[in-house]
């Protein structure tokens, strides 16, 4: 199949205005070692129907559980039918960066409430309209606060541990130091914080909840962080805020995270996206697009990208960051389900994640065999010891297209329960769970 | 239009939960106290608002798009539909592996295709877009130098006429960037280039056709003396569509690359993304691929000799999903056929605008080509902004303004393979009136665009005094 139009006269036609025979010789340019000769070896193109045919039986290949009780980083939450019919608008899905705002207003005040929305939920003074994800939002930001006295970075040892990968692997890449800050009780070590914390700082970066769903005490943290005149950056799952202590709250300089828990379907790990906030300190530090609100040549109120001169088309090596495209898409999506559920609906849904996790978590912990591996409060996920090895429990589960827990390790599951979990599915988990009771 | 917060009151609301008497208290200190201001608003609302901005937004669908490097195709339906179909919609990235077999059987058809249209032998799909892809294509470069223990490798070449995220990317892995000047050809020059190789260089990063939209004619000759020199040759895979079928970056001699699959490939842009950026690469480098690595019996496994974690999971891979549809709709007949008429739709609006505009380098082109401006503004007071603002007011997106930087007044135009002659024939019409209105001045260009519901904004208010979220 092909997206070509022009029939054989009309290609004539052109071909006899560009004043040559035929196709090769618009490729005469081509030095004959790059010519590649002969055919490419692939299919012929298919049909419309093979097409779908084919990805349909690729798609019946994958598993899609009824009941899932697995976060670890992807999260199983509703997403209302009006965010996915609005966030598939073709003008939306079809267009390019804004680049020219008057044809793009739409595109451009959408990503611009966007921004609102991100500072609404998180507190902070702006945000830019998104990077590729959690992990590459927590490089940016780290990156965001060295220079050449503070190059040192550190990071809890309980955050995602693909955040931490993608921390290392960019420090790697800039030639910054990474080290990492010990827990206790799987909550960041304020002793070992405090020990680490020297002039040669720069930041430091903590999630909470932490990647074992534990909310740290985010205002202290930031206190120590702050004493040493280093920034504070934290990472948060954004539906937290509906119910938990707001980046602003915690007066941290960065807030960035994972933006998918936010109207977002699972996809097997994306497209996601990395949101990113800072206070107005930072702002002119944020890498990637922004969108700023002005007036036209008649004084009306519109949108533009701003902050060119951060970006590498302007400033080529001198910029902190090579992004161009981000996860526009992803993040409309996100403003279209935080407008969708409202103030009210956000904390709801945050509450109600909170509710039933803790609900599973009474539940769970009390089969004899099981326990809890820590004692301080969660949210929407909790470790627990499991009496025999996880995937045991987990080929258990599956029988009854239940998609158990993360398994941390023999007997350790990272167990995730959300709003749309009912109270049902979480009492049938637990019966399965006791089949294993000691 | 109203802002989304204007048209929120208090209590406007249509989502519900389900009813639940399951309720535990969360301790004090972790609550949040801070206002939440979020818009309250019903559904209908919500639909009308964002219908109201889509309708203010132009898209391919809508018509002709001819931002130079951006490849503004077509992004066919059966794209979406398959993309959102459950089983790869619906599926957890930590699904145990016999459960997602059909997903790691799209990746491995996605390296089947792009390895073999391009001459590589090994591919990640973990790149978020194209910048994340040169990224990751650099950090090889850097592993395979040192993996060798040879440190003094600390610069990387890049020609002027390079996208803005090259240079960046290069910086952004600690590389001293060294830009080389474009002969008078608009190519790389071999003699610019032999006098900054030596063994402190790690590699080249080239776009092939450059963004002059032109076949670098010696491309064989550079890749040969940068690697007498010991560096690694990275090809920047933006301009792709011109060449599928006709010549390889494997052939012409380079180590890795990076593929915007939402240019080449067709997935939509999205409004700025998502995109993916594929990095493909030769043996050499095939064990420096980023984790996790997706191998061909569909196993996914972590290589301690890789650079590492660029990304999250697996990449994007919907936006994967999308663009293997459209492999298997294309073909190698397809692709061929794709890259032919890229390159005439190109060569053919150019040969209707030469006329009147000046061509930044005269010659055949590949998938776009440049207007320079510059006499042009010189004889009419009128500049390459005007010209762009004026295409809005007959109903054509404009093309990509001043870029290349080397180019001064520049319209960089890519029709893409899917426009009808038809269409570029009034495209040409509009440039050629545009071009009379300039020299006769029958319109004040600079005020354009007339026709839309918006002027041209003042940018630099924006910038000088940022307002940045509702209410600042």
């Amino acid at each position: 199949m092909a997206y070509t139009i022009n029939n054989a006269s009309e290609i004539k036609e052109m071909l006899e205005t560009c004043k040559v025979e035929g196709y090769q010789d618009l490729y005469a340019h081509v030095p004959k070692e790059a010519k590649f000769e002969g055919e490419l070896n692939l299919d012929l193109g298919k049909s419309e129907m093979e097409v779908i045919s084919i990805m349909k039986s690729l798609s019946k290949e994958n598993k899609v559980y009824s009941s899932i009780f697995r976060g670890a980083g992807a999260y199983n939450h509703f997403i209302p039918s009006a965010v996915k019919s609005l966030g598939s608008l073709s003008n939306f899905v079809t267009s390019y960066t804004p680049y020219q705002a008057e044809i793009s207003q739409g595109l451009l005040q959408g990503i611009f409430e966007y921004q609102s929305m991100i500072c609404n939920i998180t507190g902070m003074d702006a945000s830019n309209a998104s990077v590729y994800d959690c992990g590459t939002a927590a490089s940016e930001a780290v990156h965001m606060t060295t220079d050449k006295k503070r190059n040192k970075i550190l990071v809890s040892k309980n955050v995602k541990p693909s955040t931490l990968e993608i921390l290392k692997t960019y420090a790697y890449a800039y030639g910054d130091s990474i080290e990492v800050v010990n827990i206790k009780d799987g909550l960041v070590d304020k002793e070992d914080l405090k020990a680490k914390l020297d002039e040669t700082v720069a930041c430091f970066y903590v999630e909470s909840p932490n990647f074992y769903g534990l909310i740290e005490d985010t205002l202290e943290i930031g206190e120590i962080v702050h004493e040493n005149k280093s920034k504070y950056i934290l990472g948060a799952d954004p539906l937290s805020f509906g119910i938990l202590k707001t980046p602003k709250e915690a007066n941290c300089d960065i807030a960035v995270g994972e933006g998918q828990s936010l109207g977002l379907p699972l996809s097997f790990g994306g497209p996601y996206y990395g949101y990113m906030a800072s206070t107005k300190e930072l702002v002119r530090k944020l890498p990637g697009r922004i969108v700023g609100q002005t007036v036209d040549s008649n004084n009306k109120v519109g949108y533009v990208l701003t902050l060119q001169a951060r970006e590498q088309h302007i400033r080529r090596e001198k910029a902190s960051s090579s992004i161009c495209s981000n996860q526009s898409l992803c993040a409309l999506n996100s403003a279209i389900y935080m407008a969708s559920i409202g103030p009210k609906g956000f904390y709801e849904v945050s509450k109600r994640c909170y509710d039933l996790s803790h609900y599973a978590y009474e539940n769970i912990k009390n089969i004899k065999g099981y326990k809890n591996k820590y004692e301080t409060d969660f949210f929407l996920e909790f470790v627990i010891e499991t009496p025999v090895n996880v995937d045991i429990i987990n080929e258990r589960l599956k029988k009854d297209d239940i998609l158990g827990g993360y398994r941390l390790s023999d007997n350790e599951m990272l167990m995730c329960v959300t709003e749309v979990n009912t109270k049902e599915e979480i009492d049938k988990l637990v019966e399965i769970l006791k089949e294993f009771s000691l | 239009m109203k802002s989304i917060y204007e048209i929120s009151k208090k209590d406007h609301k249509t989502f519900k939960l389900p009813l639940c008497d399951i309720s535990y208290e969360l301790d004090d200190k972790y609550k949040r106290k801070l206002e939440n201001n979020l818009p309250e608003i019903s559904e209908v609302e919500l639909v009308r608002h964002y219908t109201a901005l889509s309708k203010e937004t132009y898209s391919v669908d809508d018509g002709f798009y001819p931002l130079g490097s951006c490849t503004m195709k077509y992004n066919p339906k059966v794209n979406e539909l398959v993309a959102a179909l459950e089983g790869f919609r619906d599926i957890h990235p930590l699904q145990d592996e016999e459960d997602v077999k059909g997903a790691l059987k799209i990746f491995k058809l996605a390296k089947e295709y792009t390895c073999e249209i391009t001459g590589m032998d090994d591919a990640t799909f973990l790149p978020s877009a194209g910048a994340h892809g040169e990224f990751t294509s650099i950090m090889l470069i850097k592993k395979y130098h040192l993996d060798r223990k040879d440190y003094k490798r600390t610069k990387i070449i890049v020609p002027d006429s390079s996208h803005g995220t090259n240079p960046a990317s290069a910086s952004m892995n600690g590389f001293d960037v060294i830009t080389i000047k474009s002969d008078e050809n608009g190519l790389v020059s071999v003699e610019e280039l032999k006098k900054v190789l030596n063994d402190e260089v790690a590699g080249i990063m080239l776009t092939n056709p450059n963004t002059l939209g032109l076949y670098e004619e010696n491309i064989v000759e550079v890749t040969r003396l940068v690697h007498e020199a010991g560096g690694l040759c990275y090809y920047d895979g933006a301009n792709l569509n011109a060449i599928m079928s006709v010549s390889r970056p494997g052939e012409m001699g380079f180590d890795c690359l990076h593929l915007n699959l939402h240019k080449t490939f067709s997935t939509p842009h999205g409004g700025g993304g998502p995109g993916a950026g594929a990095v493909c690469c030769k043996d050499i480098l095939s064990k420096y691929l980023p984790n996790p690595y997706i191998s061909d019996d569909l196993k996914i496994s972590y290589r301690d000799s890789s650079i590492g974690h660029v990304k999250d999971f697996y990449g994007n891979f919907l936006v994967v999903v999308r663009a293997v549809t459209y492999m298997l709709s294309l073909g190698r007949d397809g692709f061929k056929d794709a890259s032919q008429n890229a390159v005439l739709n190109a060569n053919y609006l150019m040969n209707k605008l030469k006329p009147y505009y000046d061509i930044a380098y005269d010659k055949t082109c590949m998938h776009e080509f440049v207007l320079d401006l510059s006499r042009f503004k010189k004889e009419t007071g009128f500049s390459a902004l005007d010209v762009a603002k004026r295409c809005i007011d007959y109903g054509i997106h404009p093309p990509t303004m001043y870029f290349p930087l080397i180019v001064h007044e520049a319209l960089m135009i890519e029709p893409t393979e899917t426009e009808s002659k038809e269409t570029l024939d009034r495209v040409a019409d509009i440039f050629i009136n545009i071009y009379h209105e300039a020299y006769d001045h029958s319109v004040d260009l600079s005020k354009a665009p007339f026709t839309t519901n918006y002027g041209r904004m003042d940018e630099t208010n924006a910038a000088r005094h940022p307002i940045l979220k509702y209410g600042d």
